[in-house]
């Protein structure tokens, strides 16, 4: 299992992808943090949320791969669909892929992230695919924590020093424009909604927004206005970045192919 | 009268939880897998025992431990051949952990959890503002504070108390 693998990209495959991978790459980014974090309880709770996010895109991975050999292709498991694709195959939204910044550009974007997966893994416990629901019926309780715990730290940054204000200020004007992937729709969410594997994204945007907007009122923060800005990662099409979070990622499977622990 | 047939459950299946119930689950070891509630059922057939098991966190790192250790159990107590299957429907809730395993929490010295809230009520909350206070499982006053939402385990917040100075662990509802 050394070489890069290809895939059908059917919409089901990708759809599944596309969360899974989002939960993979916030989760390397998190633990990035391990041995880094400002405080121990810290460093600690981003390592744990981290665990969460890989155990979830361990269950979604497997069902990706068990759904690509149903449409025809080969069976893949959760370790050739995380460590041996190439960039392109790879569908999480942009927002998980940049660099970690400093603590109020990863606490925001956990927060942002964190809101978003609740939502989805809400309307994902209702899907047409079993295995998918129950991957939900967890993973929201999960999502639920890692959000309140976002929204705390949000809160005591933007209310906190100078420092940290602005901090959250710059973080903000970084991160808000990466965030309209995540309900952008296309033909891989029409046939989703169609299938009832899951919801269309533009279908969680009214409630994210009224989530984000409770949380910066209490922070004394503004929705900044939208740009026409529109990232990509959920088509495959990365920044910069990508390449660099994969090459560390990959590191030991392409170097030792099949190794294990 | 045919005794087996009005039995609940044929004896290997009582002994296997019997077993169970003195396995310990490795993050929490004054707690069996049994009184934490992941065990859901052990069903007897032609070719052995299947103990069927749901993990707490998608990403616990317990769960091989977990399955490797209760295989070992229930071998050595005889009983086997035996295998673990998971079942990951319904979803694993602190409500499952029983009387004992909240009692045996306590006096580890990590408070156990309250009820789990209804689906879809659980809201926002900052938690240095307006937040619930435990009661110390050490010197049993209120007068405690949260410090951390994770501690050292996902399945655990970080706390304090304020009158006996001492820290401890909460085992969150989840």
């Amino acid at each position: 299992m050394q070489g890069s693998i290809a895939l059908q990209r059917t919409a089901e495959v990708q759809y599944v992808l596309r969360i899974g991978d989002t939960a993979l790459i916030l989760a390397q980014r998190l633990a990035e943090w391990c041995g880094h974090a400002p405080a121990l309880e810290e460093d600690i709770a981003l390592a744990n949320m981290a665990l969460d996010l890989v155990g979830q895109a361990r269950a979604l991975l497997t069902r990706a791969g068990q759904l690509e050999g149903l449409c025809g292709g080969q069976v893949l498991d959760e370790d050739q669909l995380a460590f041996l694709r190439d960039e392109r195959d790879y569908l999480n939204a942009t927002l998980t892929e940049l660099p970690r910044g400093d603590f109020a550009f990863t606490t925001l974007r956990n927060l942002f992230a964190a809101t978003w997966f609740k939502l989805l893994w809400e309307r994902l416990r209702e899907s047409s695919d079993a295995d998918v629901a129950a991957t939900a019926g967890k993973a929201v309780k999960e999502a639920r924590y890692h959000q309140q715990h976002a929204a705390d730290w949000v809160v005591r940054l933007a209310d906190g020093t100078p420092e940290s204000r602005a901090r959250t200020e710059a973080a903000l004007d970084a991160l808000w424009r990466y965030t309209a992937e995540l309900f952008e729709d296309d033909a891989v969410d029409a046939a989703a909604e169609q299938s009832g594997l899951g919801p269309r994204r533009s279908a969680l945007r009214e409630a994210w927004r009224a989530d984000v907007t409770a949380v910066f009122a209490e922070a004394g923060l503004a929705l900044p206005k939208d740009a026409a800005f529109r990232s990509t990662g959920m088509r495959g099409v990365h920044s910069e970045h990508m390449g660099f979070v994969l090459a560390e990622m990959q590191h030991l499977q392409r170097s030792f192919p099949g190794g294990v622990w | 009268m045919n005794l087996a047939a009005a039995l609940p459950v044929s004896e290997r299946v009582a002994s296997a939880w019997r077993v169970l119930g003195t396995v310990p689950d490795p993050e929490v070891p004054a707690v069996s897998v049994r009184d934490l509630g992941i065990v859901r059922d052990v069903v007897e057939h032609a070719d052995g025992l299947e103990i069927v098991l749901t993990p707490t966190y998608s990403g616990c790192p317990a769960t091989e431990v977990i399955e490797q250790d209760v295989l070992a159990a229930v071998h050595a107590a005889g009983l086997g051949p035996a295998r673990v299957t998971l079942r990951r429907a319904p979803a694993w809730t602190t409500d499952w952990i029983s009387a004992e395993g909240r009692r045996n929490m306590l006096a580890y010295g990590i408070v156990p959890p309250g009820p789990a809230l209804a689906e879809g009520t659980q809201p926002i909350r900052f938690f240095g503002r307006a937040a619930k206070r435990l009661a110390c499982p050490r010197c049993g006053s209120d007068h405690t504070e949260q410090l951390a939402a994770f501690g050292s385990t996902a399945c655990k917040s970080t706390w304090r108390c304020l009158a006996c100075k001492e820290p401890f662990e909460h085992f969150k509802a989840i």
